[in-house]
């Protein structure tokens, strides 16, 4: 006799021991990115390739400081989460979970650096 | 759970290999997995120019300079083409969630979409930019 429903037995299997919730927010990021990505790609760009004080000059300008600021913070996001699942898929046990711990480290400091130097240049 | 099988499972052969041949649908989800993690790389270069940027005009001008010759040209439009194959094969899987054009054929008609976009959009952003 059997006292397990088929959705216990499912549970809390698979690589990445639960799923859905980064499922979810995957898909929030990838409709967020698929507008905010072409605003940047071109933003940015177009900022790229002055000289100090034109970089400057565009930087603190309110349009390129805050697509540049959310790109930051939704693009680190969705990436992380991307990084994240590419290690759950790969590598098991401590390596795994050091991995994951190590790779959101790096991305949280890339979004905080890169705010800092936003905000330095446009202030 | 004593009746939950835990160990010997049977495991699906890895999909690069002898098993699989190389198929559209296989290449093109591999490929959005392989321009997600290198636009980690690109985030620490944006962010480094932007650091350098905020910091000193003599900085600045050793990252910019690496940043815009030849090869870090080459380099930048390799991982722009990558940011956009990413952001379409994103898309598709949102379009996937939603529950359309999950048929195999339309499928592979996506996956050759989005290498043919992702180079359109990277050309054009050269150009543009």
């Amino acid at each position: 006799m059997r006292y397990l429903t088929d959705r216990k037995r499912a549970q809390g299997l698979g690589s990445g021991r639960s799923g859905t919730h980064h499922h979810w927010q995957m898909l929030v990021s990838s409709a967020a990115l698929a507008v905010l990505v072409p605003i940047f790609v071109f933003t940015f760009g177009l900022g790229y390739g002055g000289s100090y004080e034109e970089v400057l000059a565009y930087f603190s300008r309110p349009f390129p400081a805050i697509v540049t600021a959310l790109m930051l913070i939704v693009g680190l996001y969705h990436i992380l989460q991307e990084v994240t699942e590419a290690i759950e898929d790969y590598v098991h046990g401590v390596a795994g979970k050091l991995l994951i711990v190590a790779a959101s480290a790096v991305s949280y400091t890339l979004m905080a650096a890169g705010l800092f130097a936003l905000v330095k240049l446009a202030l | 759970m004593a009746d939950v099988n835990r160990g010997n499972r049977p495991l699906s052969p890895f999909m690069i290999g002898q098993y699989y041949r190389p198929q559209m649908t296989s290449i093109s989800s591999i490929m959005v997995r392989i321009t997600g993690i290198v636009s980690l790389g690109t985030a620490f270069l944006i962010v480094l120019w932007l650091l350098t940027a905020a910091t000193s005009e003599s900085a600045f001008s050793v990252v910019d300079g690496l940043m815009r010759s030849f090869i870090g040209d080459l380099l930048m439009f390799v991982l722009t083409w990558a940011i956009w194959y990413h952001m379409l094969g994103r898309l598709r899987h949102v379009v996937w969630d939603l529950g359309y054009w999950v048929e195999v054929e339309i499928s592979e008609h996506l996956g050759w979409a989005m290498f043919i976009g992702a180079t359109v959009l990277t050309i054009l952003t050269a150009i543009v930019v």
